[in-house]
């Protein structure tokens, strides 16, 4: 047994309300910059539907992730060695732009400065690639909300693998948001396919990085990754991912999607597994066993033993209380949590609570009463299309599990019920589900009060490890990397490092003082990254722009 | 409540108040304002707590809801000894009414019978008994047709007939109504209906209210933490309610302060109405006796502002500073001048003719709104009109045999009525886009100052974390600025002038008297204040309108603060507030509180509010409990001592001390629930019972067949305006295909997830996680009858104007409605219109103010005017649009 700590991440899909807020806060911190206008670390997909890099789960098509061979060893699905070298200069097996979007920003400049004309002004979108006027045909989450579903559903890869019968009767089913950040496997696939040893997986927490030294931008990570998400930079040729926001777990603070969420749905904290047994559970013939495999190699951190283990393997006493008091530790034991996609075999660490409330849905909507357990239990059983989707998502199609977490949740609705109504605590309605009602009361706890520092037990890192670890050694402040946090002499992306966590401040202090740009143009506000000027924002101090439409600008001195 | 004839029946009538019971009830003061009760032997009892206990000084002490020994039976069935029953006659408006008799208004009449008894010579019965004859709640023994249970869709008010228009299975709605209740009284109360913004916006949306409030409050669930009726409809509310309004509206300095109905303001000087012309009896009863006859709601309008039920600036056809110096001229008193020259038809209402030169609006300063983008109903005429700028208007003005009775037409109406447009914003929003001037405006992050909501309990406050940067200033650096050239320019212009306000009606006060047992009269003369709006004199000394700004003035010492009836004394306050802010030095006001900076803005509007300083809630609540009798101050006493600075809001948020300015309680740490002190501490509702109504009994409503919470149906603008039939297709034979085919839907404009109004969702981030630009959603059936693909630009056209947008076509959407979500900017990737060959508008491009009549009322009880409390609102749901394909080559 080698006791590790794996810093995780779950959410309660229940209460996504699909606002994307975590999207927004995210891409603002660490995405907003030149090469990167495409890539969200964090995404919120409505499902059904097709996902953000569209249809990113068909991996007949992407080959992501792992599989077994015959002998029961796990080899890369895209191939190994050789076939990564006889790829390494063309890459079949990429997303293109278009797979994602193509990122657009607006001539803003024509609501300021446009010249006299017969109509009001507008700003058109424009391609933030070529320049050009484009037609917006795809987003970041253009099905949204199931918005173009008769175009998009029957691309949704999980729905292919159900029947035509069954779609048809989805559309009416039900609809729910899946927020997604990198997995931080603990068998990661990315890392296993980078041909330069770029990528690695922190010994301390688990976090999956690239190292911006070690890139030589060969993408295979890119192909690798099951879940798309690691991304390629095109500015800086190198690939970039979710760090799970490092700088601040290092000091205690949970991610910014954390941080931000408001339904208060995400819950961080760590894990201890046996390292030595992850390849063995990986391995499993078969898929459906993959979930029981990896919550098997995840160890009781109140075992003395694991224990032991854990002090012999170097981790910190105060890791190890934090372990014991970790959510993810106490989901994982309720079971109602669950991996994305475990027959990627990458052993994924953000895990879900799977939605109940469509569940609910149906059932008040055929007019019956949704927190009744008995009414609950009858309609989970009964509701194979929603239940088998969920399977599809979580447990390799496996509705065992899927419906043990469901019935678990709901009893935790009728039993609440119960107690806040009647005032009666009824055992039996705990017992149904294999729970007694104090263990239904602190789920309850977890889930539905859900405090601040219950949801994250993040420990912080020890100074006696900082050689290691990132925000003590500015590994990000490579160039074009979101380290780069103070404008230098040569533009918004030169001069000294500065530490990740205080970035924000220096774009504040340089919002303030920044010159105007010398040249106006289109304004490109997705490339500008708060340092510095934004290309066309401010008119030139003492210029006067005259514009003919379809001309380029001209400009003369003012007076 | 009395019973009336009417046609061949009875209808409801009045409540029965003191002054019907004659002898010593009749002659106390405000008889006609004390409705009566009866008592378990069936013997009229004069409660205390209504409205005519409020204000006199004989019943100091009694205005509470102390029943003391008397329980009064909800149902006169439960009086053994009634045995008269008659039927009644209840207007529905459910079907739509015949073809050829729809001045008739409504669709037809149900019978229902409730018991009677006759008391003071009068036949009567309970508010509860007609309820229940208003919801089919058949009884033994009752003439009348009365549903044959929950299953019978024939007739209003069961579970069956719902769902024939609302969709929803009548077991649900059975199911729901049992639950709520079982819910209410299992949990003492706790069952809450939290609604969205979305019923605020139907024409109707007072009947809807009105049953969501007469369900919560069946069950017991008013005034409960938990329950009752969460409006979640934005999230204005200011605690510190009382330093705000003192601030806020200059009452240290000058009262009353001009403030208008948004709704009916802009209908004028859009010219809205010259394309109305809804005939208000289209909208009432069948059982109506004729007050809406011949007449426009627009004429209601008129009639509601030469009443003083509504304010409307400016008020009349002179200006107010010319009629105080004529009056000088003629040795008269100003509003006595007013008066005269109203009798005698030398001066009118500024209403009675909008379009004149001297009646419109020249200039108007926004702050930090987006009318032209965001929320004002009939974009295309606020273009068109009030602006003159390109628009989309394709209606024709109203026909000459349809037009308002009571308003000047003329002929040429005016374009462009504008000739300043200024906006202080921080955004580039459609309003910016067309205005003249834009002064740029700090953020919430580069100012000081205070927020609240309903939200929560807290007081916040705004600090900037860095500079307004470039030339942006704060909003009180920009008023201060405008301030002073204004005071500069006054000394040459304008000098110091008498003004005269016309205040309305007011909520709170006597004023709310002036129409007893709801009966507006045509017989009396003018006498301002209760026939016609006050008339007060002001003194404005424009020279030194900035000194005044940065100073406190003498009024708030002279004649306290009164909010909501209650007058707060801040002498202790204003000393401190001088140690606090300082005084000003020199000039005309040395001496006086300094106000010149933000912060030292805020701190006024602390020290001044009950919610914020202890010993003023105190204070407020001992004057109510002279009035009311019963113990109040307790409820703030902890916190007597408590004063909120905004370096204390600065270091946290602070919870708000319980106050008489609300009627919540935040006593003992719990949190504010709305009527919590009504219900707990029998302090009477600001109505004309004292109690919550279920009805109502202004003749305006009776005509509008609203005495009692009912259904209406959204407007059918098909036969009111002659638009496209909901649900119907048409052949156009457009340019892209032969057989093109347009289709009309009902349009809706919901709040969309990702903004407030326009705001965030706007921002590149976002675009880039949607559509990225205007869309409208459809469902696929619609989609399908249009040819038209997820993506398509498409055309959204009615007579008001034409959206150009994508269409967004999902399963999720029902067949027959569209939405395009509130707020959709002109500045992004709105494309020029076929239809209009225009730049394609904005959500509110294919909407129109409509005004209802009984929003209008004014002048009793709680049917009165207040500012943001009570008065039309702006809805855009009943709308319906056509939808078709377009080229899908844009041009921009």
């Amino acid at each position: 047994m080698r006791v590790m700590a794996q810093m995780s991440m779950i959410m309660n899909l229940d209460k996504c309300i699909g606002c994307h807020t975590c999207s927004v806060t995210c891409k603002q911190a660490w995405t907003n910059r030149t090469g990167v206008e495409y890539v969200w670390f964090n995404n919120v997909e409505t499902r059904p539907g097709v996902g953000y890099p569209r249809g990113y789960e068909d991996q007949e098509k992407w080959g992501g992730g792992w599989v077994r061979t015959k002998r029961g060893r796990l080899k890369l699905r895209s191939g190994g060695r050789l076939a990564k070298l006889s790829r390494i200069f063309s890459n079949p097996k990429l997303p293109g732009i278009h797979d994602y979007y193509e990122p657009w920003t607006y001539d803003y400049d024509m609501l300021i400065n446009a010249p006299r004309t017969a109509h009001t002004p507008v700003a058109r979108p424009k391609s933030l690639l070529t320049g050009e006027d484009m037609k917006i045909s795809w987003s970041a989450n253009w099905d949204d909300n199931l918005g173009g579903s008769l175009e998009t559903m029957q691309d949704d890869p999980i729905l292919t693998k159900m029947s035509e019968e069954v779609q048809a009767e989805f559309e009416k089913a039900f609809m729910f948001y899946l927020p997604r950040i990198c997995e931080h496997c603990l068998n990661p696939s990315c890392v296993a396919s980078c041909p330069s040893g770029a990528m690695y997986k922190r010994e301390e927490d688990g976090i999956v990085l690239v190292d911006q030294d070690q890139c030589r931008g060969w993408r295979m990570c890119v192909s690798g990754c099951p879940y798309k998400k690691v991304y390629f930079n095109h500015r800086t040729g190198k690939a970039e991912k979710c760090t799970f926001c490092y700088p601040r777990i290092e000091v205690g603070l949970p991610t910014v999607c954390s941080e931000t969420c408001v339904g208060r749905l995400r819950y961080l904290g760590l894990v201890l597994y046996d390292a030595d047994r992850v390849s063995e559970a990986a391995s499993v013939e078969d898929d459906k066993a993959l979930l029981q495999a990896q919550r098997d190699i995840i160890l009781d951190p109140h075992d003395p033993a694991v224990i032991e283990g854990a002090r012999a393997g170097g981790i910190p006493e105060d890791w190890i209380e934090a372990a014991q008091r970790s959510p993810i530790w106490k989901l994982m034991q309720y079971e109602v949590a669950l991996p994305l996609h475990p027959e990627y075999r990458t052993m994924p660490m953000v895990w879900y609570i799977p939605p109940l409330s469509p569940v609910v849905d149906v059932v008040t909507g055929s007019g019956n009463d949704g927190e009744d357990a008995r009414t609950l239990f009858a309609a989970i059983d009964k509701l194979r299309i929603p239940i088998g989707y969920l399977a599809e998502l979580f447990t390799a199609g496996d509705v065992a599990p899927v419906d043990a977490s469901l019935r678990r949740l709901a009893a935790m609705r009728s039993y609440m019920r119960g107690v806040s109504i009647d005032d009666v605590r009824d055992e039996r309605i705990a017992n149904a589900v294999g729970m007694t009602g104090t263990e239904i009361e602190e789920m309850y706890r977890l889930l539905a009060i859900a405090k601040y520092e219950e949801r994250y037990v993040i420990p912080s890192a020890h100074t006696e490890q900082a050689h290691a670890l990132e925000e003590m050694a500015c590994s990000l402040d490579f160039e074009g990397g979101p380290g780069m946090g103070g404008a230098g002499p040569f533009g918004s992306s030169s001069g000294p490092s500065v530490p990740v966590a205080v970035e924000n401040f220096h774009i504040l202090a340089d919002r303030q003082t920044a010159d105007r740009p010398s040249t106006p143009g289109r304004v490109n506000l997705l490339n500008w990254d708060g340092n510095g000027d934004a290309d066309g924002l401010f008119p030139p101090t003492g210029m006067t722009e005259v514009r003919t439409p379809g001309k380029p600008g001209k400009r003369k001195e003012d007076g | 409540m009395t019973l009336e004839p009417n046609g061949g029946g009875l209808v409801p009538g009045k409540f029965l108040t003191a002054s019907d019971l004659g002898g010593e009830a009749a002659t106390a003061p405000r008889a006609e304002f004390k409705t009566v009760l009866l008592d378990q032997s069936g013997a009229p009892v004069v409660p205390n707590g209504s409205l005519g206990h409020r204000f006199t000084p004989e019943d100091e002490g009694s205005w509470n809801l102390d029943l003391g020994d008397v329980t009064p039976p909800l149902s006169l069935a439960d009086l053994a000894d009634t045995n008269e029953s008659v039927e009644v006659l209840l207007p529905r408006f459910d079907l739509p009414p015949e073809a050829g008799s729809e001045h008739a208004g409504g669709s037809g009449v149900v019978v229902r019978g409730v018991p009677v008894r006759r008391v003071a010579g009068k036949l009567v019965t309970t508010v509860f008994d007609l309820l229940l004859a208003q919801y089919g709640v058949a009884r033994a023994g009752l003439p009348g047709e009365w549903p044959s249970g929950y299953d019978d869709p024939t007739t209003p008010g069961t579970p069956a007939w719902q769902e024939e228009i609302t969709s929803v299975p009548a077991e649900q709605a059975a199911r729901l109504g049992r639950e709520f209740a079982d819910n209410a009284e299992r949990s003492g109360g706790r069952s809450m209906i939290l609604m969205g913004a979305g019923t605020n916006h139907w024409f109707h949306s007072d009947t809807i209210y009105r049953t969501f409030l007469a369900l919560t409050t069946m069950t017991g669930c008013q005034g409960v933490n938990g329950g009752g009726w969460a409006h979640y409809v934005g999230q204005e509310k200011v605690r510190p309610l009382t330093g705000y309004s003192q601030y806020a509206t200059a009452a240290d300095w000058i009262r009353p302060p001009r403030q208008n109905i948004g709704t009916a303001f802009w209908y004028l000087a859009t010219d809205q109405w010259r394309y109305d012309g809804l005939p208000a009896d289209q909208l009432a009863s069948p059982l109506a006796r004729g007050v809406f006859q011949d007449r426009t709601t627009a004429d209601c309008l008129v009639e509601s502002v030469k009443r003083g039920w509504m304010p409307a600036h400016p008020t009349f056809s002179r200006n107010p500073l010319d009629l105080c110096d004529e009056a000088e001229a003629a040795g008269k008193e100003p509003a006595q001048h007013v008066v005269d020259s109203l009798t005698d038809g030398s001066l009118s209402y500024a209403v009675e003719d909008p379009d004149a030169p001297e009646n419109f609006p020249r200039v108007i300063d926004i702050w930090r709104a987006n009318v032209l983008g965001s929320s004002g109903k009939g974009n295309e005429y606020f273009l068109k009109h009030l602006l003159g700028t390109e628009s989309a208007v394709r209606a024709s003005e109203t026909p000459e045999d349809a037009r308002p009775r009571d308003i000047r037409w003329r002929d040429d109406a005016p374009i462009g009525k504008l000739d300043l447009l200024m906006t202080a914003d921080f955004r580039m929003t459609s309003t910016t886009l067309f205005s003249d001037l834009v002064l740029p405006a700090a953020t919430w992050y580069e100012k000081y100052d205070l927020s609240s909501t309903d939200m929560h309990p807290f007081i916040h406050s705004f600090s900037p974390a860095i500079n307004p940067p470039w030339q942006t200033r704060t909003d009180f650096d920009i008023f201060g600025s405008l301030a002073e050239r204004f005071s500069q320019l006054a000394r040459t212009h304008l000098g110091v002038r008498r003004d005269i306000v016309a205040a309305p009606l007011q909520h709170d006060t006597a004023d709310v008297m002036a129409t007893p047992h709801g009966v507006p009269r045509d017989d009396l003369p003018l006498i301002p204040g209760q026939t016609m709006a006050k008339l007060i004199v002001v003194e404005r000394d424009y020279p030194n309108l900035a000194e005044q700004w940065k100073a406190l003035g003498p009024l708030t010492a002279k004649l306290g603060m009164t909010t909501k009836a209650v007058t707060y004394r801040p002498d202790v306050e204003i000393e401190r507030l001088a140690r606090l802010n300082g005084t000003v030095a020199s000039g005309p006001f040395a001496g006086s509180v300094r106000l010149d900076s933000d912060k030292r803005a805020c701190e006024l509007i602390l020290a001044f509010s009950g919610t914020s300083n202890g010993r003023l809630a105190v204070q407020g609540f001992r004057e109510l409990e002279k009035r009311t009798g019963q113990r109040l101050a307790h409820l703030a006493e902890d916190h007597e001592g408590a004063h909120i600075t905004f370096s204390d809001v600065q270091v946290q948020p602070r919870s708000v001390i319980t106050s008489p300015e609300w009627s919540g309680s935040e006593h003992g740490g719990r949190r504010y629930t709305a009527f919590a002190i009504n219900v707990e501490h029998l302090k009477p509702w600001h109505t004309l019972t004292g109690r919550q109504h279920f009805y109502l009994d202004h003749d305006w409503m009776e005509d509008l067949g609203e005495n009692l919470p009912t259904f209406r149906p959204p407007l059918d603008m098909h036969r009111l305006f002659g638009d496209g039939r909901p649900g119907t297709t048409r052949r156009i034979g457009g340019p892209y295909a032969a057989q093109q085919t347009e289709v009309t839907v009902r349009y809706l404009t919901p709040h969309s997830k990702w903004s407030i109004h326009s705001e965030y969702q706007d921002n590149l981030f976002m675009l880039s996680l949607s559509r990225g630009g205007p869309t409208i959603w459809m469902s696929a059936e619609d989609a399908r009858k249009v040819d038209v693909r997820d993506n398509d630009w498409i055309e959204a056209y009615n007579r008001n104007g034409v959206v150009v947008a994508r269409a967004i076509v999902s399963h999720r959407m029902p067949e027959g409605t569209v939405f395009m979500y509130h707020a959709k900017d002109r500045t992004v990737d709105v494309p020029i219109a076929e239809t209009s060959g225009q730049r394609g508008g904005i959500h509110n491009s294919l909407t129109r103010i409509l005004l209802k009549p009984s929003h209008l009322i004014g002048g009793y009880a709680q049917l009165a005017w207040a500012f943001n409390y009570l008065g039309p609102t702006g809805n855009q749901r009943d709308e319906i649009t056509t939808i078709r394909r377009r080229s899908q080559e844009v041009e921009y």
